[in-house]
This record gives C-alpha cells, sequence and structure tokens, in this order.
C-alpha cells in the first residue's frame, strides 16, 4: 500500500522547516499544503484541534503534531534510510535534551526579533550568542551534531541558520567570526540538498523578519 | 549497562523528580535518592545540570541525564522490563503529545490560577478546565492511560491526581469538577491507588504547606507568568 503522506505547513516557520528537512532526508514523497494561519483550513482545525498549529504531519490520515515528536516519528517509520537519532539510550537522550534546548531558543529568538525595538536587541544578542557558544561546544571538532552524518539535533537545530544573516545585522557582529564552528556546519549542511531544498535562504527570511518588524512598530 | 548505580538529584515537592522515580519502581529499579535544596543549590547539581541547574537529574553510572520526559525515555530503553512506552509510532507520538499538552497547558494554568488574582485567576482556570476537558477525552473508557497497565502517560500525568488536589486547596477553586470530568476523576483514583503509586507519595501535609509557601511568593509577581496561559 503506498503511503499517503501530507504536510500541513508554512514556509517561515522554523518548526516545520524541521519537519521538511527530515522528510527530505528520509526521501519521503509527501503532499506540502501551506496553511495561511489568519485563515486555518477546515484540514488543520480537525488534524489539530489541540493547538490549531502547524506543522501537522497527516501519515495515512492520522495526525501527528508538534515538530520534533514529528521528527521522531518520521525516523521510526522510515527506518530503513539512515537513522536520525543514535540507537544508545544515553546519546539518544543527549540529542534529546540539546533539541529541547534547541526549541526553547528558536522560540525565545523568535519572539525577541519581532517585538523588541533595535535598543532593546542588544540584550537578546547577548543571550543568543551564549547559547550559540553552548551549541558550538557541543558540536567540538564534528562535522555535524550526531557525529559523521546529519542527525535528529542537527534537523532539530538547522532552521536556526536561516536566521543567522537577520541576527548579524540586528545584532552587529559575524557569525563567521565569533563561531567558525557553527558557521562551518551550517555552509556544509548547506551543501546537502535536503537541507537546501527544504528551507528558504537567510535573505528570504531576513525580508519577512523586517516587514514583520515594521508591521508590529517595532522597526 | 543495567548494572551500574543509578541515583536520582530530587527534590521532595518536585513533581518532575517524583515521575522519574516512579518510573524507577514500577521497573523494580534499584536507586539512590539524593534531596536536593533547589534554593541552595550545591555543586553536584551544578556540575550534573550546568546547563538548566534543575532537578530531577538521573546518574547512571557516570552519565548524567536531564530533563523529567528525556530521562523517562532513556529509563525505558536502558530497562525493558515494564514497558512504558507503546511500540507503535503513531502510538509513541500521540503519548509524547498529551504528555507535553498536560506539561504547558494544563501545569501552568493552574499553578497560575492558584497565584493570581480576580480576572486573571478566572483567565488561567479556563485554560485549567479546558485543558482537563481534553485530557478527559483521552482516557474515557480506560482504567488508564496505558490501557489495563500504568504506562508512559500515566507517569507524564500522574502529577495531576495529586498535585492539582492540593492547587485546588491552597487556591480555594476547584479545577476537577468530578460531575464534569468523570473520567479523569476515575482515573486519579486508580492512579493513586496503584502499589508502587501509593507507596511513593509525598506528605500531604507537608505539601499543602509548601504550596502556601510558594503562593505567598509568587503572587506578588504572579503578572510575569501570565505569558505562559
Amino acid at each position: 500500500m503506498a503511503d499517503e503522506v501530507v504536510l500541513l505547513d508554512r514556509w517561515p516557520s522554523p518548526y516545520c522547516m524541521r519537519v521538511r528537512i527530515a522528510l527530505a532526508l528520509k526521501g519521503v514523497i509527501c503532499e506540502i499544503k501551506d496553511e495561511d494561519l489568519s485563515n486555518k483550513s477546515t484540514l488543520l482545525l480537525q488534524m489539530n484541534p489541540v493547538h490549531k498549529k502547524v506543522p501537522v504531519l497527516i501519515h495515512n490520515g492520522k495526525p501527528i503534531c508538534e515538530s520534533l515528536i514529528i521528527v521522531e516519528y518520521i525516523d521510526q517509520v522510515w527506518n530503513e534510510k539512515p537513522p536520525l537519532l543514535p540507537s544508545d539510550p544515553y546519546q539518544r537522550a543527549h540529542a534529546k535534551f540539546w533539541a529541547d534546548f534547541s526549541d526553547k531558543m528558536v522560540c525565545l529568538y523568535s519572539m525577541s526579533l519581532l517585538t523588541s525595538k533595535r535598543e532593546e536587541l542588544e540584550v537578546a544578542t547577548k543571550e543568543f550568542k551564549e547559547n550559540l557558544k553552548l551549541l558550538e561546544e557541543q558540536l567540538g571538532d564534528k562535522h555535524y551534531f550526531g557525529g559523521e552524518e546529519l542527525g535528529f539535533l542537527d534537523v532539530a537545530l538547522l532552521p536556526i541558520i536561516t536566521g543567522f544573516k537577520t541576527r548579524e545585522i540586528y545584532g552587529k557582529f559575524k557569525i563567521e567570526d565569533e563561531f567558525s564552528k557553527l558557521f562551518a556546519w551550517a555552509n556544509r549542511c548547506l551543501q546537502k540538498e535536503s537541507v537546501s531544498k527544504s528551507i528558504p535562504d537567510q535573505e528570504k527570511m531576513y525580508g519577512l523578519i523586517v516587514e514583520m518588524r515594521k508591521k508590529f512598530g517595532v522597526e | 549497562m543495567g548494572s551500574e548505580d543509578v541515583k536520582v538529584l530530587c527534590f521532595w515537592a518536585s513533581p518532575f523528580s517524583l515521575r522519574v522515580e516512579w518510573a524507577l519502581k514500577l521497573k523494580g529499579v534499584e536507586y539512590e535518592y539524593i534531596e536536593e535544596d533547589i534554593y541552595n543549590k550545591n555543586t553536584l547539581l551544578l556540575e550534573l545540570n550546568p546547563i538548566h541547574k534543575k532537578v530531577p537529574v538521573l546518574v547512571h553510572g557516570s552519565k548524567p541525564i536531564v530533563e523529567s520526559f528525556v530521562i523517562l525515555e532513556y529509563i525505558d530503553e536502558t530497562w525493558k522490563q515494564h514497558p512504558l512506552l507503546p511500540q507503535d509510532p503513531y502510538q509513541r507520538a500521540h503519548a509524547r503529545f498529551w504528555a507535553n499538552f498536560a506539561e504547558h497547558k494544563l501545569l501552568y494554568a493552574s499553578f497560575i490560577a492558584m497565584v493570581a488574582s480576580g480576572d486573571d485567576t478566572e483567565k488561567a482556570l479556563n485554560v485549567a478546565r479546558d485543558s482537563v476537558e481534553k485530557i478527559e477525552q483521552e482516557i474515557k473508557g480506560k482504567k488508564f492511560f496505558g490501557g489495563d497497565n500504568i504506562g508512559y502517560l500515566d507517569i507524564a500525568l500522574g502529577w495531576i491526581s495529586y498535585w492539582i488536589p492540593v492547587y485546588e486547596e491552597v487556591g480555594s477553586m476547584q479545577i476537577l469538577d468530578p460531575l464534569r470530568f468523570p473520567a479523569i476523576n476515575a482515573w486519579m483514583t486508580n492512579f493513586l491507588n496503584h502499589p508502587v503509586i501509593k507507596d511513593r507519595l509525598p506528605p500531604r501535609d507537608d505539601m499543602v504547606a509548601y504550596i502556601h509557601t510558594r503562593k505567598k511568593i509568587m503572587s506578588p509577581t504572579y503578572h510575569d507568568l501570565m505569558k505562559y496561559l
């Protein structure tokens, strides 16, 4: 029986990006439906009645919600492809901990960019850099957070790179200069078609952030 | 792998460290309980959980694992007896979803309802009751969320059976109306009466006194918490 896979999606959402990357890495054929969150589709309201948010993966009619839960689901179901999570329980726990940490990072970072005036961004930038330092320590000298191949934590973190240019402009710093390992990791990941075709480029994200900041009256 | 020492850094009043203990006890895993004064953090905690500096921390051999839901999954993967999470990927995703939901919606809302005042309490109570309504649909017709036996979701949601009644008492409010939510009330009774759980509950009088203190401390600045609703 052919799998029917649908993703309720929004292109700029970092949470949706994680799912798109995971699907691409596993070579899953998926119908992507773009949602207008100001006019939510009946399908979205039916498939995620609790939160009414994207991403929602619908696999043979059954919905799975929450990006990291979806990524783990994808990893378990399409398990003939290289695993995203390691098999060792401690390594798995380690990856899940840092993925959870990245969730908090993504949330805080998005909120501050959209709601803070330029002058207020200094504090948010400082915190962002502290988090980047922690992540760089985790990466160490590895090619990917997952080791030799992209893994669960890489997928969880990759959406952050779409905001690198934005952060550099507002925070007045260069990631390449201050976080060279992360910069190298980002470029390494972008060499992979599964990643580059699944996430918007940094210019496009910057343009959207500027537009939204004007809309929220902070620019 | 399972034969190394297990230690758990806990705080007696924390629902998060208690759920780790429940999981270990259900699996019959021996562990050393280490009480951590979370208001006066000692160097061991800061060493083992440098990022969040919180309990619980499970230390297996020399390996620290933090974040209670991550710990639950680690326990389930390391000690295979009495499996907690279902095997089926969809059922697993479902259980994880509801564990997160209860944590981020019901736990925050019920605590906020207790420390807030006026309209803000009402607002928080509405969120809490709506959350309970959704969870009620999940438990209808089942003895436990795990089916006939306690599973991951029972342990992840078990705090509801103990802490919400305490919050209700301290806040003089009602969230778990038995007429409106008969299934969840029945589950609470089943859960609290399970021999493993019954044997490992914090002393209620001490908990009520502790929560009264927390309410007194948090009430003046509760507005900061409203953003979590």
